[in-house]
């Protein structure tokens, strides 16, 4: 995350650091999993191999659906820009959650527009995020979801803490979460 | 002034959010529908991306082409270095005609360098005909999109600003047939009677010499064709090599832009002909820093821009701060590249960070410009050039650097931040932004490095 944060702030030096580290500590590993689709992305376009994001892994590599979770409950799911656009990760998390036993998933209005995170656009340029996670919000609710659900978790924070300041009665929940839930 | 302060101001109307939003999102269902009949759209787009491409590596060539053809079919070529040396060439051609009026069809070239305001230093009135540019023009406003310059009105202040300037005492309706009716008939008597045209440019052909406008409304054509005499103002990088160039850009650009299959008027027109238009014909070929653009490897692809101006109305910024909040005649994804760019990065360093990097003005750039990659690449040169290492941001970065590239830093930090949690509702100096409208996260009970060492244990 830090990485690609101080990359899009324009400091190289910041971000290379945070990028020997992720080398260092990676190193010994044969794969490594994500659940956040905008940091896989930025890895694989400075050269990484072998990380997937989550839905990538489970669907490409494990050849799996259905992972026996059961979550009774109705989700609406964000695509966010970085699965949708750098990853293409295409239907793959949708697959994934149809396959979720008891789910009710529900389709956003405008649901491929951004909701104004972007990292550090949501507080260089908090009024203009504002402005776009109204919106997003807005079709949000407009669902009638319960969950409101991505595979980025910066997305999330963003969507899921203007849910919670507006007492909105619907949360953000990581699609690994979903996943893992037995209810 | 500042990209967040101007589009504060914009954010605020909310008539503005309401034109702009409304018009964005037509004209992005209508383009997305006629994109979605072309089997072979991502060929073209490829096609368009290559041809900018070769035009751009062999640029100096390319010119001395479109001079030597153009010489040929009887115009006559300037070359203007900057906006101010193109200004007095227009200033001095419509002087050497007595014009005391000139009449223009639309051109964002003309409006980068301010020649209205240069001629009307002359005595010279510049008439805008477009329609669009005439309603900003009579509003004594600037435009806000490159393609709908009007975008941010709608037809009630439209009806309004007629009835108080070219339709004085009369009452217009609610038709916009009717409303659109008193700009016919003020302009067409400036068509019939003014004897100086000026133009911007779509394409220039280097092989021919011909010069190409596209546009809806077919006051272009008046102009390019009624007066005596016609000045055409093009940015150098607005050529192309071949005349078989254009059929690629000719598909693209209309479904790019109004989201039509076939754009109503496109105009081509090769230096003069006895008995048919114009008698004269002067082409100013433009630079005013093109050239520098040119330099920056990563930077130069926006020069490829066609105007098309899709990336405006898919850009979820774009279509919430509507087009003055970038300060420039380039708005929206691509004047966030160009402007800084053009203009040189002192005068418009928060435009790189005008975009959440959501990558849609890339889906859709009919000659395929990675602005994502661009304003990351223009972030990294305004923090390098303009700003001091001590810079609060870079400091703060840095120190984050350090704690995320070692694991016993890290960890340390987890555990501050677990000691520090409770009701921290707002927060203050640049974050105030975050907690303005949302809650920070809650702080787990156990981290998932925690809970992954219990698990294996």
């Amino acid at each position: 995350v830090l990485r690609a944060d101080a990359r899009q702030l324009g400091l190289r030096r910041a971000g290379r650091r945070a990028g020997r580290a992720f080398g260092r500590v990676f190193a010994d590993h044969e794969t490594v999993v994500s659940p956040s689709a905008s940091c896989v992305a930025y890895l694989r376009e400075h050269g990484a191999e072998r990380v997937f994001e989550l839905t990538e892994f489970l669907v490409d590599e494990l050849g799996v659906e259905d992972v026996g979770a059961s979550f009774p409950h109705r989700v609406a799911y964000h695509p966010t820009c970085h699965s949708l656009r750098l990853l293409k990760l295409g239907d793959r998390p949708l697959r994934l959650l149809r396959a979720v036993q008891g789910i009710d998933l529900v389709e956003i209005d405008e649901a491929r527009e951004c909701c104004g995170f972007g990292g550090t656009f949501a507080v260089k340029n908090a009024d203009t995020s504002m402005a776009m996670l109204s919106d997003k919000l807005r079709h949000v609710l407009d669902t009638r979801a319960e969950v409101c659900t991505a595979a980025d978790n910066s997305c999330l924070m963003h969507i899921g803490g203007a849910l919670r300041r507006q007492r909105a009665g619907v949360r953000a929940v990581h699609l690994a979460e979903i996943l893992a839930a037995r209810e | 002034m500042s990209f967040p302060a101007a589009a504060r101001r914009s954010l605020a109307d909310s008539q503005l959010r309401r034109n702009v939003g409304k018009a964005t999102s037509t004209i992005r269902a209508k383009r997305a529908a006629v994109v979605a009949e072309v089997d072979d759209w991502e060929a073209l787009r490829d096609a368009g991306a290559a041809i900018k491409a070769r035009a751009m590596a062999t640029l100096p060539e390319q010119l001395e082409r479109l001079e030597a053809s153009v010489t040929r079919a009887g115009g006559v070529v300037h070359w203007a270095r900057d906006g101010a040396e193109a200004n007095r060439i227009v200033a001095g051609i419509a002087r050497a005609h007595g014009a005391r009026e000139v009449i223009k069809v639309k051109s964002i070239a003309t409006d980068e360098i301010g020649l209205n305001d240069a001629l009307a230093e002359q005595g010279i009135e510049a008439i805008e005909t477009d329609l669009a540019e005439l309603i900003i023009q009579l509003a004594h406003e600037s435009s806000s999109h490159i393609l709908v310059p009007a975008i941010h009105k709608n037809r009630a202040e439209i009806r309004a600003l007629f009835e108080r300037t070219i339709a004085q005492g009369q009452h217009l309706g609610w038709e916009a047939s009717a409303i659109a009716e008193a700009a016919r008939r003020h302009l067409r008597e400036k068509f019939l009677t003014v004897g100086v045209a000026i133009s911007g440019a779509n394409f220039g052909i280097a092989e021919t010499g011909t010069v190409c406008v596209v546009e809806s409304e077919g006051n272009g054509r008046m102009c390019t064709t009624l007066p005596d005499v016609l000045v055409t103002v093009m940015g150098i990088e607005k050529i192309l090599p071949e005349w078989r160039d254009l059929e690629v850009f000719l598909q693209l650009l209309p479904r790019s832009s109004t989201g039509e299959r076939m754009n109503p008027y496109t105009s081509l027109w090769t230096g003069v002909r006895e008995g048919d238009g114009p008698r004269e014909f002067h082409l100013i070929l433009l630079d005013n820093g093109r050239t520098d653009v040119l330099a920056d490897e990563v930077g130069r692809q926006a020069l490829h821009c066609i105007r098309c101006s899709a990336c405006l109305n898919v850009c979820p910024v774009y279509s919430r701060t509507g087009g003055h909040a970038y300060e420039s005649v380039y708005p929206g994804p691509i004047g966030a590249i160009l402007t800084p760019q053009l203009r040189g990065l002192d005068q418009a360093p928060t435009l790189p960070w005008a975009s959440s990097l959501c990558g849609a003005c890339y889906e859709v750039c009919p000659v395929k410009i990675d602005i994502p990659s661009v304003l990351v690449h223009l972030r990294g040169r305004v923090v390098r050039e303009q700003k001091k290492r001590s810079d609060p941001e870079a400091l703060a970065m840095a120190a984050v650097g350090k704690v995320f590239s070692s694991r016993r830093r890290y960890e340390a930090a987890q555990r501050l931040v677990k000691l520090g949690r409770g009701p921290l509702g707002h927060l203050g100096g640049p974050l105030s932004g975050w907690t303005a409208m949302r809650e920070l996260p809650d702080v787990p009970d156990q981290t998932f490095r925690e809970w992954w060492r219990e698990r294996r244990a």
